[in-house]
Order: C-alpha cells, then sequence, then structure tokens
C-alpha cells in the first residue's frame, strides 16, 4: 500500500497525511521519495510513534475541521482508510481537495462480497479484517462502496483521476476490475478539486 | 543523595564588559549575567542546551544551590530526567533585569553610582536572546543543539529560531504564545498597579513587598485551573464556622496571601514589573507587519510545541496559533496537546506523555 501510494507521489513534494497513525507512511515516504511531510493524530501514543520516526505531527482533530490549512499549500493530501470514520465526509473531502493540489484517498469497500453475504445469509453487520469492528463499537460510521464514494466525489466537486483496486493487504488484484463494487476489498483514488 | 539528583550544582558568572545595546534604544555598560551548567559538553560540542526560565524563574534551573534549595524545574532537569544530563550539556542564565545575580534594577548603576532601582531600562525577549548569545560564545559553544523554555521561556527559544536561524537545531515551545492577548496584558497590568500602587514603591528604606505580594496572588490564580482550584481547596475553610469578617477564612485565601508574602521576600518589585513588560512588549510578528508566517521563513530550527489541556493562561489554541504559523512558513513543526488539570503550571511538571515526548524530539534526528 505504501508503495503504491509512493507511486503517485512526485519526489520533494509536500505531503499531509491525515489521520497519519504511527508516521509509517510519511517515514516511508521521506525515504523513498524525498518528500516533507506532516501528520495530523489525535492518539498520543501514534504522535509519540512518530516523533520515535522524526515525523513531523499535529494533534489535531480532523473532524474539528481544517481550516487552518492554505487553499493548495500541499501538493498532495492522503486519507488513508479513514473518510469512512469522519462525522462529516463530504465536509472533509471538499476540504482536502482544497487543501492538497492532489488527493489520495483509500476506503474501505463495503459493498464487497463478503460483506453482502454476511449481511444477506448471517443477518449481521459484516466484520472482516478490514473492518474489524462489531457495530456499536465501530469507529466507522459512514461506511460506503466504491460507488457511493464516487458519487460523493461527484456531488462534491472531487474529479477522479486514477482508482486502484486492492485486497486487504494493500496488494493490487487486476482480476477485481471485472466487478470493481463487488470484488474490492480496498480501493485507492486519487482524486483533485474540478476546475 | 538519589541517583537522578544533580547533587549540589554551582553559579557562574559571566561579564560582558562591552556597552549592550537594548531596544528600547538605551544601553548597558557593560552587564553580568549568573548563570549554571549541568552535565558535560561532548567533544564534538553538539549537545549543549539552553533552558529559559519564565517570569519569576532564574539560572537554579536544577539541583541544589548554596542553600540547598532544589532548582524551579529540578523535576525534569538531571540525570535520566526529561531533560537529561547524562546526554546533554545543560545551561540555564538569569535574564537581564533578573533580581537572582545578573544586572537588574538591584545592580549599581555606573553613572551615578547607585542602584538602579525603577531606572533600570526596559529590556525585551530579543535583547534577551542577544546577551544569551554573548553568553554562548563566552561558553565556547558553536550553537545550541536546543533551545527550551515554558511561558515566557519558550517565547525567548522561539525568539532564538527566528533571530538565529544558524545558531539553533530545535526548539521546545511550551506552553506559550507568539504574543499577548488583551486579557494577558490587562493582568499583568493590574499587578503592575498592585506594585505601583503601593505607598512604599520607590521609596528609599521600604520595599513595596503588599504590591508585590498582591501580584503575585494575582499571577497565582492564572497559573492554575479553575479545575485544580476545586480540588486543592475547594471551600475548605481554616475553621468549622465562618467568623462573619475580612480575616483569612477560606483555605484558597490561605494559600494565596502565603504565595504572595513568601514570593514577596525573594523577588523584587523591579524585575517583576520589568518581567511584565517584557511579556507585553513580546510580538515577533511585529517586524513584519504582524505576519507571523512571514516572521519564521528563516527559521531552520525543528520545532516541538507543547501546550497543556486546563491552561487558559496560553491555553492551547494560541500554541496552535503558533503552530499553523509554521505550517503556513512551510517549516519542521510538531506540536502536542497535553490533557493535564494543573493548568499553566503543568508545564513544569513531569508527566509520562510529556517527558516522552520531550525526550523522544531531542533524540531523533533523521
Amino acid at each position: 500500500m505504501n508503495k503504491l501510494i509512493g507511486n503517485f507521489i512526485q519526489p520533494e513534494a509536500r505531503v499531509l497525511d491525515l489521520g497519519c497513525g504511527d508516521g509509517s507512511l510519511l517515514a516511508f515516504l521521506r525515504k523513498n521519495n524525498q518528500v516533507r511531510g506532516l501528520g495530523l493524530e489525535i492518539d498520543h501514543q501514534k504522535i509519540q510513534d512518530c516523533l520515535q520516526k522524526d515525523v513531523n505531527v499535529i494533534d489535531q482533530d480532523i473532524d474539528s475541521g481544517l481550516s487552518n490549512f492554505q487553499d493548495q499549500s500541499f501538493d498532495a493530501v492522503i486519507m488513508s482508510q479513514s473518510i469512512q470514520a469522519l462525522r462529516k465526509p463530504e465536509v472533509a473531502l471538499e476540504e482536502i481537495t482544497r487543501i492538497g493540489k492532489e488527493a489520495i484517498i483509500s476506503i474501505p469497500n463495503f459493498a464487497n462480497w463478503r460483506c453482502r453475504l454476511q449481511l444477506i445469509f448471517g443477518g449481521t453487520m459484516p466484520v472482516s479484517s478490514a473492518l474489524p469492528h462489531d457495530w456499536y463499537s465501530t469507529p466507522n460510521i459512514h461506511l460506503c462502496s466504491l460507488k457511493d464514494f464516487e458519487r460523493l466525489c461527484v456531488a462534491h466537486g472531487a474529479e477522479i483521476l486514477e482508482r486502484r483496486l486492492l485486497s486487504f493487504d494493500g496488494q493490487e488484484q487486476t482480476f477485481m476490475k471485472a466487478a470493481p463494487n463487488l470484488l474490492t476489498e480496498i480501493a485507492l483514488y486519487r482524486v483533485k478539486a474540478r476546475n | 543523595m538519589s541517583s537522578n539528583s544533580l547533587g549540589q550544582v554551582e553559579t557562574k558568572r559571566f561579564i560582558h564588559k562591552d556597552t549592550f545595546a537594548l531596544k528600547s534604544g538605551k544601553t548597558l555598560q557593560g552587564f553580568e549575567m549568573v548563570y549554571q551548567t549541568y552535565g558535560e559538553l561532548n567533544e564534538a560540542k553538539d549537545n549543549a542546551i539552553l533552558i529559559c526560565h519564565a517570569l519569576s524563574g532564574n539560572h537554579h534551573v536544577a539541583g541544589l544551590n548554596e542553600e540547598d534549595k532544589k532548582g524551579w524545574w529540578d523535576d525534569m532537569v538531571g540525570p535520566n530526567k526529561a531533560f537529561d544530563t547524562n546526554k546533554y550539556f545543560i545551561v540555564g542564565c538569569n535574564n537581564l533585569g533578573g533580581c537572582h545575580g545578573s544586572t537588574g534594577p538591584n545592580s549599581i548603576n555606573p553613572e551615578n553610582n547607585l542602584a538602579y532601582g525603577s531606572s533600570f531600562p526596559m529590556v525585551t525577549v530579543g535583547d534577551w536572546v542577544k546577551s544569551q548569545d554573548l553568553l554562548r560564545t563566552h561558553l565556547g559553544l558553536p550553537y545550541w543543539y536546543a533551545v527550551i523554555g515554558g511561558s515566557l521561556g519558550g517565547m525567548q527559544a522561539l525568539q532564538w529560531s527566528i533571530d538565529y536561524p544558524d545558531l539553533v537545531k530545535k526548539i521546545v515551545v511550551i506552553a506559550a504564545a507568539a504574543k499577548l492577548s488583551a486579557q494577558n496584558i490587562a493582568f499583568n497590568e493590574i499587578a503592575r498597579q498592585a506594585i505601583l500602587a503601593d505607598p512604599n514603591y520607590n521609596s528609599e528604606d521600604k520595599l513595596p513587598k503588599t504590591g508585590l505580594g498582591l501580584a503575585r496572588m494575582l499571577g497565582h490564580i492564572t497559573y492554575l485551573s479553575d479545575d485544580a482550584m476545586r480540588e486543592k481547596f475547594g471551600r475548605d475553610m481554616k475553621k468549622d464556622e465562618v467568623n462573619f469578617s475580612y480575616d483569612v477564612e477560606f483555605e484558597v485565601e490561605s494559600y494565596l496571601r502565603y504565595q504572595g508574602e513568601s514570593f514577596s521576600n525573594r523577588f523584587d518589585a523591579h524585575t517583576y514589573l520589568l518581567m511584565t513588560k517584557v511579556l507585553d512588549y513580546f510580538d515577533p510578528a511585529e517586524a513584519h507587519g504582524g505576519d507571523l508566517s512571514k516572521t519564521l521563513k528563516t527559521v531552520t530550527a525543528k520545532t516541538l510545541l507543547i501546550a497543556f489541556s486546563s491552561d487558559w493562561r496560553f491555553s492551547p489554541e494560541r500554541s496552535r496559533e503558533l503552530a499553523n504559523a509554521f505550517i503556513e512558513a512551510k517549516k519542521d513543526i510538531s506540536f502536542l496537546e497535553i490533557d493535564s488539570p494543573h493548568g499553566h503550571d503543568a508545564f513544569l511538571m513531569p508527566s509520562e506523555t510529556y517527558d516522552n515526548a520531550v525526550q523522544t524530539f531531542l533524540e531523533k534526528n533523521e
């Protein structure tokens, strides 16, 4: 996954990673793409992990807004599998494309066949390795399918430049192209604000 | 003695003989600056850290002084502590205008052989940083690996990164702000008025202790959070019944009076006045039309900002403003808001998150 994201990023780009976790993606990009990165994170253990990797990190909740970031001030804004956990994904999408010249967003696909089967035949909310939480304790309050996300992009001024179809472990799977919304486990998008 | 204490520490004196020009346009005919050092300077001379003190602090940062008193940041500075003297050569100095040995209102003015008192010239954070740089040269340090401070001390660290970008690699700015708010200045003004209104102010043979004590009482309220005061004192009374008088009845009254009184016995009123003005005047962005990010353009130091959730003197929002200016200026910046009930004073107290963050930030270099 890191490598795939790295392929989307120009050398020495200025990168903002929203929900950067322990900073491993930014550390990877610093090493491989010579990027100057900044992460946003609220978990203090993960912030500590970022400092451990000498990754710049700001203690900031994405849900409280991103108005402190200037228009087009980053070459790329990354949001890796966290848009579904935000209170207002549509606002976040608009903000991400405002702040970044490009945005790299990955989503767990809720319309994946395994999820569908669990719901139809199990009659329970799907639980999988990409979405490991029970319905009552999940941070993922706005799950969507590829189709849903792409509709959101259309409705909120984001142009999709590229889409990659991946399995849970972040590997690209070409067979998924046969029926993306059914087969894909994680989708990786490169988007920008529509002119 | 515990293994993480520095034990007895020695105060040294740096004497600068040349004229020292101040931002105000006034000059000092040389100055003296007292300082302490902890730990060893390594051969590469790349492990020196300057710790800047806040309003009422001084050069005695850690260890035990001549009177066996602990330094003001002894909880965090020492062997294996957050600022580890096994790794770093740490320097603390008493700023100009202070009352603990450096040239200040109690010093003799060479022009008239009288103590300066209220005639001691106004100094600024910029002046302090300039004088600290002379100390750096005196100590033979090629640069500071880091400059660190809380509150007014953090402002000095910030000023260092702006004024001497080539001479500081990292700064840690804790519980500070890029400038004071109207509310901050208002509190300082009341503190000053308390001193200036004391009939003993500028008296030949008496000290304005009542005024200075009042100023300190007021200051103390701003250092603590509402919750911390509730926790510490609540509405506890000295006696079981109220006695319908203006004597000390509530524990909080007793505490504040004690703090005010003991402070007025060890601190100088002129220095206190001066320090509050240094705070009020601090506004590094002023030189760039108020544009803080423009002010930070030349900064090269890696920066860590830390704020405490219950601090209302310099709230986390003030640190966020500063962080945003660093982000806009495209600088290396990290910011951490630590949950703490202790208000502004939290910066003086070690905690796991706090210690780990500063230790790791200082240690790591990719």
